[in-house]
């Protein structure tokens, strides 16, 4: 089993897990934290991990790296579950599940394109966000994004 | 109640007692609306911001402003604004707000109002954000409905676009407050959406779902027609064939209880037959009167004017 993890997921020496990530949004969550090809530091990610609790889940590692709280944010709206693990000389120095807040603000891009937030107006999207399923209420014109939210991101 | 110098935007922010705060303020100024002259708002500015074209919202909110001794200032057409020269909603409103003492606004994007008041330093009145929400109309339909008929207990057949049309939403969301028996009745393609058929569920409305017309007539209070839109329909066919469905002739009214009222948000096109208009169930010219009482009433509480 050890052996096994080991191959997957190699140590680091500084950075970031994001461990229980919904199984299939990993990518999604390279492209939240804008990896996309060249990146100067090593990436792991790992795809469909067996998970006695989820069944399958994704797992990023990114090494020198910490994520800033809009990223957090926005990790929570795709994949409320995901733990982040920030390690320093090979410690975990803090553990802590991501939380979805209340309200997101410039971070989703309303599906109405008839909203006040989509046009050259000096606003920014806001939405309110319900849990249990993930719900996005755009406080503006009150469309509800429910689905494929990672494709609405900012 | 507190209301001077709050935004109207939406029938949302209303509780019941708020709602009938302003249909009895509206009861008390209907004497000066129907022809009296008042002084109460004398001195104040009212500005008009209408992006999109209004005949009844924009002349009953003048007409509730001049009966009430104020004074009106109209943005005109786009064309004579710096609005051709692209400048946006929010700068238009910071500049317009320190010129009256409140706005009242209708444009063409979902949000507008909301994010109008977000820059305004006097009340926003929501005439209309597109396909969103246009509280004033909803209120003078409360008005009608408790002045010609009444609030409790209310059978009411709601019918037309269901699916699109923003005044229906709005009532229906304030009758559900009123325990209302609601009866939906649209063509298939333009049924009231699920998620505000179960809000309105979950706030105690009965509702229920036809498609036939006739067969609701003889069990209602009020029959709320609205306007069924072309461009709804690619095929201009099937357009005719519901339009015919759902149009409303005097040969309707045989069956109907006597104290059944029709009401209509106006412009109609087909829904009402012209011979309708002088029965004695036809509310909705009395109805469209209402919209200056009920504005009349805004006027006074975002001013913080007493009555």
């Amino acid at each position: 089993m050890s052996a096994e993890k080991e191959l997957r997921v190699r140590p680091i020496r500084n950075g970031t897990v994001i461990d229980r990530i919904l199984a299939g949004q990993a990518m999604n969550v390279l492209k939240i934290l804008g990896i996309k090809g060249a990146y100067s530091d090593v990436v792991t990610m790992a795809m469909n991990v067996p998970s006695k609790a989820l069944g399958q889940k994704d797992i990023v590692k990114i090494e020198n790296r910490e994520l800033e709280e809009k990223e957090l944010d926005k990790i929570s709206l795709i994949s409320t579950g995901a733990t982040i693990n920030i390690i320093r000389d090979f410690e975990v120095a803090d553990k802590y599940q991501v939380e979805l807040p209340e309200i997101v603000e410039s971070m989703v891009k309303c599906i109405n394109p008839n909203c006040i937030s989509n046009t050259k107006e000096p606003v920014t999207s806001k939405f309110e966000v319900k849990k249990d399923p993930v719900q996005l209420r755009c406080i503006y014109c009150e469309n509800i994004i429910t689905e494929n939210i990672a494709e609405h991101l900012l | 109640m507190r209301f001077e110098r709050r935004h109207i935007i939406s029938m949302k922010d209303f509780t019941r007692d708020e709602m009938e705060y302003v249909l009895d303020r509206a009861a008390k100024l209907e004497p000066l609306a129907r022809g009296g002259r008042s002084d109460l708002l004398a001195g104040k500015i009212l500005a008009l911001l209408f992006y999109e074209p209004s005949t009844r919202t924009r002349m009953s909110f003048e007409t509730a402003m001049l009966r009430l001794g104020g004074n009106v200032l109209n943005l005109g057409s786009k064309e004579a604004t710096s609005i051709v020269k692209g400048e946006t909603l929010a700068d238009m409103i910071r500049v317009v707000s320190t010129y009256s003492d409140a706005i009242v606004q209708r444009h063409p994007s979902e949000g507008s109002a909301l994010m109008a008041a977000e820059f305004s330093s006097v009340p926003i009145i929501n005439g209309g954000d597109g396909a969103g929400h246009h509280p004033t109309q909803t209120l003078l339909d409360l008005y009608t409905i408790r002045k010609e008929s009444h609030l409790d207990n209310l059978d009411i057949a709601i019918v037309g676009d269901l699916k699109y049309g923003r005044t229906v939403h709005s009532l229906t969301y304030a009758l559900s407050l009123y325990g209302a028996n609601i009866t939906l009745v649209s063509p298939p393609q333009l049924k009231m959406p699920d998620q505000i058929k179960a809000d309105l569920k979950a706030r105690g409305a009965r509702v229920r779902e036809t498609e036939n017309l006739e067969e609701t007539l003889d069990c209602i209070d009020v029959l709320y027609m609205t306007r069924i839109q072309k461009e709804r329909f690619p095929d201009p066919t099937e357009y005719k064939k519901v339009a015919g469905a759902y149009k409303i002739t005097t040969g309707h009214l045989g069956n109907v209880r006597d104290s059944m009222i029709i009401m209509h948000p106006l412009p109609r096109v087909y829904e009402i037959d012209s011979s309708v208009d002088t029965s004695s169930h036809a509310r909705y010219f009395e109805q469209s009167f209402y919209g200056v009482p009920i504005r009349m009433a805004l006027l006074t509480i975002v001013m913080g004017v007493g009555v």
